[in-house]
């Protein structure tokens, strides 16, 4: 098992970090990773709950949102609740070569919430990138796909649509919190 | 999912962009003309009826630790049951059923790359199930959040 000392190295210094405690930094992850009170001053009260002031939480987070550790802040959206109920990953098997290219146009078709590259594992995953389709029924997603084969030019590449049948977990990463 | 348009429009200016300052919802309040109040109301409410899982910062992940998408094969009688024992896991934060032989994927993460392969290998050796093991090689989407199409909901 991990000692929460380990932790401490995720939480980057500041640069002009001067006597900010880094324990302190460390409790403010913690205490993120959960998201923001909904209290009228919530910078305030995450001061409170991990010993530093409301200035230096502040500094923290605009420092981490400058450096890109924190890559968007607002509301997380549950889009199963609101009825975003099919959601399909589709993978595709793309030559190295253009894959990068063909990773940038799918990502920028507006229903697409996701796209990455990823390892193929042969035999068994032939598979080298990744795209998430979220939509409001299946067949909706699928000829939302087939707009985007048709669009990209994506017709030689083998596919596979996964959907998804259930959610077993669901929930904000916690990379520094205890489970 | 009913929501007023006030809630709508929170959703829809609020995803990203949050304003950094003592008062944040305060600001949103005078952006959407209701109270102060009634923005702290109106997000516990969608909190406790699940249309939004936080108020957050969403962290970038190859920045903030280690994570690893990964998936088994388990036997359809015994997904749940593998479901659970992969829930069990420390770190798991998202877990789904798709429809393929490989069944179960799901997202773990940890503080550091040692400590994600031991807990993988753990996992691995109490499924007795061979596990894909797909990193990110490269993200080409940028987390703007995500436009909800509320005509196509409604």
């Amino acid at each position: 098992m991990n000692t929460s000392m380990d932790y401490l190295a995720v939480v980057p210094r500041l640069p002009d970090q001067g006597r900010i405690s880094a324990w302190g930094l460390l409790r403010l992850r913690q205490r993120l990773e959960q998201g923001l009170p909904l209290t009228a001053r919530p910078w305030q009260t995450l001061a409170e709950q991990t010993g530093l002031t409301e200035q230096e939480v502040l500094t923290a987070v605009d420092h981490w949102q400058a450096q890109g550790l924190i890559k968007r802040l607002g509301l997380v959206v549950k889009h199963r609740t609101l009825g975003y109920t099919a959601n399909a990953m589709v993978v595709w098997n793309v030559p190295d070569r253009w894959v990068s290219s063909v990773g940038e146009a799918i990502a920028g078709a507006p229903f697409v919430t996701l796209c990455y590259q990823r390892p193929r594992r042969l035999p068994d995953w032939p598979y080298n990138l990744f795209c998430m389709i979220h939509g409001v029924d299946r067949h909706r997603v699928l000829s939302q796909l087939d707009d985007l084969i048709t669009d990209k030019h994506l017709e030689t590449f083998p596919h596979a649509v996964l959907f998804s049948t259930k959610a077993y977990r669901q929930r904000g990463a916690r990379y520094v919190s205890p489970d | 999912m009913r929501l007023d348009s006030t809630d709508k429009q929170l959703i829809n200016l609020y995803q990203r962009d949050l304003p950094v300052c003592e008062r944040p919802y305060l600001e949103m309040s005078r952006q959407l003309g209701i109270s102060e109040g009634e923005v702290i109301d109106r997000l516990q409410t969608l909190q406790s009826r699940q249309v939004v899982s936080r108020v957050g910062p969403v962290f970038e992940h190859r920045r903030a630790g280690a994570s690893l998408l990964a998936a088994v094969a388990a036997p359809e009688e015994q997904i749940d049951l593998v479901a659970a024992r992969i829930n069990r896991a420390p770190g798991v934060n998202h877990n789904y059923a798709r429809e393929h032989t490989y069944n179960l994927w799901f997202v773990m993460t940890a503080p550091d790359e040692d400590t994600l392969d031991e807990r993988l290998d753990e996992l691995e050796h109490q499924l007795r199930l061979p596990m894909l093991r797909l990193p990110m090689v490269e993200g080409y989407h940028i987390d703007l959040g995500f436009d909800i199409d509320w005509e196509a909901l409604s």
